[in-house]
């Protein structure tokens, strides 16, 4: 392979955006839980909604910070980096991409100052609608860019007049096949991948001897929470697969290792898949399950990788083990969301030590899971950028390999430093846990004052009132 | 119909453009002004007076990025790959910024480091916006509609004096911002800075006034062909008028007019800059018309627009509202 400017445009891409979807993946699931952290005390008044709240709003404020700085890196790159797609599929991708800006990036903005920085300065039920318009404006985001994602996974609703695509059918546009489900699965990862890391922080602070209420209630709620959405996540999951059968054959043959049509696809559990000799070394797989799984019959025939000529197939290595890997994460979930729930059932799972061992090491478990997904799809749909329009290789920009070599080399230290301190500052932040934090109000100690965030209400900073969330109560 | 759109998407790009810069310069602005006080709790003070704001602020930065691509995708697909070292530069400076809002608090009592990345970065990103601005000024090499030049066209030394003119500019916008905001020695201090930066950009804005008609004919003929010199001799004279007026009142007691005066001799330069510049969205050779998207895509975002524009600019100013009032010195915890 040429180390170019394609190449390493790609890598760059893959990385920037790999780092960047961690965080809103996160920040989707963080904000409707704060949201309805603050609902919960808005009608229950019970105190330990409200401590939970004011904890993940500091983890959260971090994790969106992150996100914005690295998703600011993204709208530009695909200028700077794919300005040919810019031009070839601007007219369809661009105006989904610049909804997303209008009825997402601002709402998300501007409320989250409010939910940052309004505990005292505006009454709780607008501070509830506030966490609640943040976490609305998360989600719409991810409506818009999953639409645009998913139009360039199996484009319709276009003409191409000179290799450029016009819009005909915005509806179309929009709503294209393969969007629904693959928002809901996105979604349900978000809240998934979310609920691990509530209940990582709860059992930490369980196995740590902080049996606290708060502590308490975030495993609970993460137990219920997984419990319900991890099964519905293998459902989703299995529709969308397949779907990709329908739309996206090539992609659905790498994911399954699939290179003699003549025979039913079995579900190969693993082997080496060998893109020069076109065959699997090392296989270990089950005849016709695939075929069961995907198209309903174990007897049933579907396109191999060698129906698809050389150039216009995906690389199989990285969407065949990306995928085995989220599936048997999505399975651990299962298993483990549902152990969860029976140990709270039978009334033990606050003292099942080993459950709560694991759980407090579970929380990279969705992260990962999404990562891979989206090695899988993206990965899967090369050797296009937009299926059938536009090949990754023609979108590349006139820029020199040596400029992509600085900027790519510059993205990965400055990502890993200020990444890695994000992540450390956070851990940081969920050692304190909720319970020590509201004791650490006394404004006498600066040093000692966790994120400004969620720490000084805006009346401390800007006046009028002194801090103490003790004495925020809700309006009854 | 195909004549309008691209004018009303120019209108509303370069409105965008303007608030960014406006709402972005004073919280850049500020951290441009970070190492000019040692003292924590000053910094705290400084941070504080934007820290509510700069997310929604730098939203904008997306809406022109992202918006300059839905409008105007040739020009989008041109600008970047042309300013490639400059836009990576402040995207990567933004990133140090932008976290040092978070990391700074959590951080503490070790938070030096984010002290000097949020100036650091600020700074840096101002610098290469007005690199972007100047190299965009005097033009870009194209051939069949795609960027041809070298990747270091943008570097002259009049980018150089638009990356400098930029963070002065902005620090102006962050000083008068915080005689605006704040109170006590942060207050003073700004007010101090401000006169200073005032003339210096004020001296920036006649040093583009004058090479740049200079270096390009068509700018010269823009503005000094007597027909066209009739309409546009206001601009000049306000903007001198309001630097008068913003050295008179910053050497008074005023609080609020300062930063108003600086927004608007910033409105002056970008309408002035506009002026010179059109039709061309990519000087010398391509205009709105020519680097354009498809009708429909015009269409379907405008819609859009008409509805969500006034609902952003009405609860941008809900947030400033409710979060009105000087930020104190103590802030509450010292």
């Amino acid at each position: 392979m040429e180390i170019d400017a394609f190449l390493l445009s790609r890598i760059q891409f893959a990385f920037t955006i790999s780092f960047h979807i961690v965080f809103p993946a996160f920040t989707i699931g963080l904000s409707a839980y704060i949201a309805t952290l603050l609902g919960l005390w808005l009608k229950t008044g019970d105190r330990k909604f409200h401590l939970l709240a004011r904890f993940w709003t500091k983890i959260f404020a971090v994790s969106f910070a992150m996100g914005v700085v690295s998703g600011i890196v993204l709208s530009y790159q695909i200028g700077t980096n794919w300005s040919r797609f810019s031009v070839a599929v601007g007219n369809v991708v661009g105006p989904l991409l610049g909804y997303e800006v209008l009825t997402a990036f601002f709402l998300e903005a501007s409320f989250l100052g409010v939910m940052l920085f309004g505990w005292k300065r505006v009454p709780p039920w607008l501070h509830f609608l506030s966490a609640a318009i943040v976490a609305g404006g998360t989600a719409l985001s991810g409506f818009w860019i999953l639409s645009a994602n998913s139009w360039m996974q199996y484009p319709v609703g276009h003409e191409v007049r000179d290799g450029i695509a016009y819009p005909v059918d915005w509806l179309k546009i929009v709503f294209n096949p393969t969007f629904p489900l693959r928002f809901a699965h996105m979604m349900t990862a978000a809240y998934l991948t979310t609920a691990f890391v509530v209940l990582a922080t709860g059992a930490r602070h369980l196995l740590a001897g902080h049996r606290t209420e708060s502590a308490k209630t975030m495993v609970r709620m993460a137990v219920l929470m997984i419990a319900l959405t991890a099964p519905l996540q293998a459902v989703i999951g299995d529709f969308h697969g397949k779907q990709t059968a329908i739309y996206q054959p090539a992609k659905l043959a790498a994911i399954e290792a699939h290179w003699d049509s003549s025979k039913p696809g079995a579900l190969v559990l693993f082997a080496w898949p060998d893109e020069k000799a076109e065959l699997n070394r090392f296989e270990v797989s089950i005849p016709g399950v695939a075929s069961l799984l995907t198209h309903g019959s174990m007897d049933a025939l579907f396109p191999s990788l060698k129906d698809f000529k050389v150039e216009d197939r995906p690389p199989v290595l990285i969407p065949f083990f990306a995928f085995r890997a989220m599936v048997g994460i999505g399975t651990l979930m299962i298993i483990f969301g549902w152990v969860g729930a029976w140990l709270w059932k039978r009334g033990t799972v606050f003292e099942a030590r080993r459950w709560l061992w694991l759980a407090q090491y579970s929380w990279p478990a969705g992260f990962i899971a999404i990562l891979s997904g989206w090695f899988v799809t993206e990965v899967g749909r090369q050797p296009w950028l937009a299926t059938g329009v536009l090949r990754s290789k023609d979108a590349v920009s006139p820029v020199t390999t040596i400029e992509v070599a600085i900027s790519l080399a510059l993205f990965v230290f400055v990502y890993c430093v200020v990444f890695t301190a994000g992540i450390l500052l956070i851990n940081r932040l969920i050692d304190k846990g909720p319970d020590e934090i509201s004791h650490e109000d006394p404004p006498e100690q600066p040093s000692r004052r966790p994120l400004k965030a969620a720490q000084a209400p805006a009346s401390a900073i800007f006046g009028d009132g002194h801090p103490g969330d003790d004495k925020i109560q809700p309006a009854s | 119909m195909e004549w309008y759109l691209p004018v009303i998407w120019a209108g509303l790009i370069g409105t965008a453009v303007m608030l960014y810069v406006v709402l972005d310069g004073f919280d850049l602005g500020i951290a441009i002004l970070f190492p000019t006080t040692k003292d924590e709790g000053e910094r705290d003070q400084m941070m504080n007076s934007v820290a509510p704001f700069w997310d929604g602020n730098e939203t904008w930065l997306v809406l022109g990025g992202a918006g300059l691509w839905v409008a105007f995708p040739y020009a989008y697909a041109i600008i970047m790959p042309a300013f490639y070292i400059p836009v990576i530069l402040m995207l990567l400076s933004l990133i140090f910024r932008g976290v040092a809002f978070e990391f700074r608090w959590v951080a503490k009592p070790h938070h030096r480091i984010w002290d000097l990345a949020f100036w650091a970065g600020s700074t840096v990103a101002a610098f290469a916006q007005g690199l972007i601005l100047g190299g965009l000024i005097q033009g870009v090499t194209v051939v069949d509609k795609q960027f041809a030049g070298g990747p270091f066209d943008w570097l002259t030394p009049f980018t150089l004096m638009c990356g400098v003119g930029v963070v002065i500019g902005y620090a102006t916008l962050g000083a008068t911002w915080l005689v605006y905001k704040t109170e006590g020695p942060v207050a003073e201090r700004a007010r101090r800075q401000a006169r200073t930066l005032l003339l210096g950009l004020l001296a920036f804005a006649v040093l583009v006034s004058l090479w740049t008609p200079y270096a390009h004919p068509r700018i010269a003929e823009r503005w000094f062909t007597p027909s066209n010199l009739m309409l546009l001799w206001p601009f000049p004279l306000l903007t001198a008028l309001c630097g008068t007026m913003a050295w008179k009142r910053l050497n008074g007691a005023h609080e609020f007019t300062p930063f108003a005066l600086t927004v608007a001799i910033f409105l002056l330069c970008f309408l002035g800059l506009a002026i010179s510049n059109y039709p061309y969205l990519v000087p010398p050779g391509l205009t709105i018309w020519d680097t354009a998207a498809a009708p429909a895509s015009h269409v379907f975002v405008l819609i859009g627009v008409t509805f969500l524009l006034p609902m952003i600019l009405f609860y941008t100013a809900f947030v400033y509202w409710t979060f009105r009032g000087k930020v104190k010195a103590d802030a509450g915890y010292h």
